[in-house]
């Protein structure tokens, strides 16, 4: 598996880190137990085509969304991060 | 089929002609008191503790595969019981005593070998932590001897002891650890089971659960044809997520590609099972001669049962900053398998919130081990609807209540388990 950066150009894999599903939204602070329940610990765990942060600490450093199939590992799309930049991982 | 000395000695004299199937083939019927999802190692051993224990003998397992196919058969096959947190410790010690006496419980020989597992320590830091994991494991009544270099150095002389940076002080051995052979625990299960009336039904892919009126699970949907059961329990790894969606749920769970390796192989080298303290690789020497190693999980989300590189990479150092002298060992095979890494690297064994479907998953890469503790405590939830006392902490609404079993400390991140 090898991602294309779009800062970098493709990279081995090895200097990427992977964060998980790029899904679950922080809930709001007032937004009760239950959603933050969901948002820490419920998965989706997609078989098939999945949004994801990955962060490429081996280059730019920046947090990346790719789409990955994740029964054939095939990723189709990478863009950066909503509000990318070091260790922020965006919206 | 019964197994003896005599009846080796019978086949022998006949040119081993007359051996018959170990265990029975069997075609589902309409309806048992209990399904079991998933025949592998936990699967089956639930089916045959429900059995031989709790008296359920109307019973299925079925598998979408053959038996044995998914992570039963995929991992490094070593067995231990050395936890340290309340709820593991019991736990996998009743799994550990279980594998004790597995072969003359199944009849069946599952070549459990007891050569102790040893994990090493290279700093002052892990030795102390280490100290403490032993100490925790003697106050419950499991074997654990911390060792000083002196005393590894004449039991493994071939270990880089100077490494430079990682040198090896010493180790926690636990002498009751070792290795067992993992398809023969798969076919030994499923010899004990089918003898005692069990259904093993494969090529039998469960594609949903029928529900009643008030939503209780009355039965699976399956590539067979509809199948009734009273109970239904899943016991299915890295598919735990998809078959707990077909009835709606939502797990704590995701699924990740871990590797294992075989050499090819060599002459008697490692007398017992090893773990490198300063980074993640564990090995044992198969009977065949071969190195059976292995490290971290990739790291990613994956249900494709093979990894990538970067991983085999950083075990291989791994073996070699501990084993110099196997550098020139050739690689033979490697292969992956799909772990239901949890949240908190601990697993669930417990009721669903659907009435009538139980739930045995996220065992995280530490499922072999457990097979004979998980197929028991499994079978006693199934049979009597509460908690065996070894895994009444197992719960599922344990990430509600805060009450999570971290062994790592890690958080709710299930690549770091």
């Amino acid at each position: 598996m090898r991602i294309t950066c779009p800062f970098c150009g493709e990279r081995e894999l090895g200097e990427f880190t992977y964060l998980g599903d790029a899904k679950p939204q922080r809930p709001a602070a007032d937004a009760g137990e239950d959603a933050v329940y969901n948002y820490v610990y419920l998965r989706d765990n997609i078989a098939g085509v999945m949004s994801e942060h990955w962060y490429h600490g081996g280059g730019c450093r920046a947090w990346l969304k790719v789409t990955r199939n994740t029964l054939t590992h095939e990723i189709s799309a990478v863009e950066a991060a909503a509000g990318a930049g070091a260790a922020k991982v965006g919206a | 089929m019964k197994y003896s000395i005599f009846s080796l000695a019978r086949a022998a004299l006949s040119g081993h002609k007359n051996w018959r199937p170990t265990w029975r083939d069997a075609a589902p019927k309409d309806r048992y008191d209990v399904v079991i999802i998933g025949g592998g190692g936990h699967g089956l051993a639930t089916a045959w503790f429900l059995a031989s224990e709790f008296g359920i003998r109307n019973v299925a397992v079925l598998e979408k595969g053959w038996i044995g196919s998914g992570n039963a058969g995929r991992n490094t096959t070593i067995i231990r019981s050395n936890y340290g947190l309340p709820g593991n410790t019991g736990f996998y010690e009743l799994s550990m005593k279980l594998w004790e006496r597995m072969e003359q419980d199944l009849n069946y020989n599952a070549m459990v070998s007891q050569r102790g597992v040893l994990n090493l320590y290279h700093s002052d830091a892990q030795r102390d932590a280490f100290a403490r994991r032993g100490n925790t494991m003697r106050i419950n009544g499991i074997d654990a001897e911390l060792l000083d270099q002196a005393a590894l150095r004449k039991m493994l002389p071939f270990l880089n002891f100077e490494n430079a940076r990682f040198p090896i002080q010493g180790g926690l051995l636990q002498r009751r650890g070792g290795t067992a052979r993992h398809d023969a625990v798969v076919w030994g299960y499923a010899h004990a089971a089918s003898a005692l009336g069990v259904d093993i039904i494969q090529n039998c892919e469960v594609t949903g659960f029928t529900r009643d009126a008030n939503g209780k699970v009355t039965g699976v949907e399956t590539s067979r044809g509809k199948i009734g059961a009273g109970k239904v329990g899943m016991a299915v790894a890295g598919s735990s997520s998809r078959v707990a969606a077909m009835a709606g749920l939502r797990l704590p769970i995701e699924s990740h590609v871990l590797q294992a390796f075989v050499s090819e192989a060599i002459k008697p080298l490692l007398p017992n099972v090893m773990t490198f303290g300063a980074g993640h690789f564990y090995v044992s020497q198969s009977d065949k001669g071969g190195l059976v190693f292995g490290g971290d999980i990739d790291g990613y989300n994956s249900y494709a049962q093979r990894g990538n590189l970067p991983v085999m990479e950083d075990v291989c150092e791994g073996g070699m900053a501990l084993i110099p002298m196997i550098g020139r060992v050739r690689l033979l095979r490697q292969w992956g398998g799909i772990m239901d890494m949890s949240m908190d690297g601990t697993p669930i064994i417990d009721k669903s919130p659907v009435d009538g479907l139980y739930i045995n998953a996220g065992w995280c890469y530490g499922g072999f081990k457990a097979t004979p503790g998980s197929g028991f405590v499994f079978a006693h939830l199934l049979a009597r609807d509460q908690s065996h006392k070894e895994a009444a902490l197992f719960r599922l609404d344990r990430f509600q209540r805060g009450a999570m079993i971290d062994e790592k400390g890690q958080g709710a991140q299930p690549n770091l388990h």
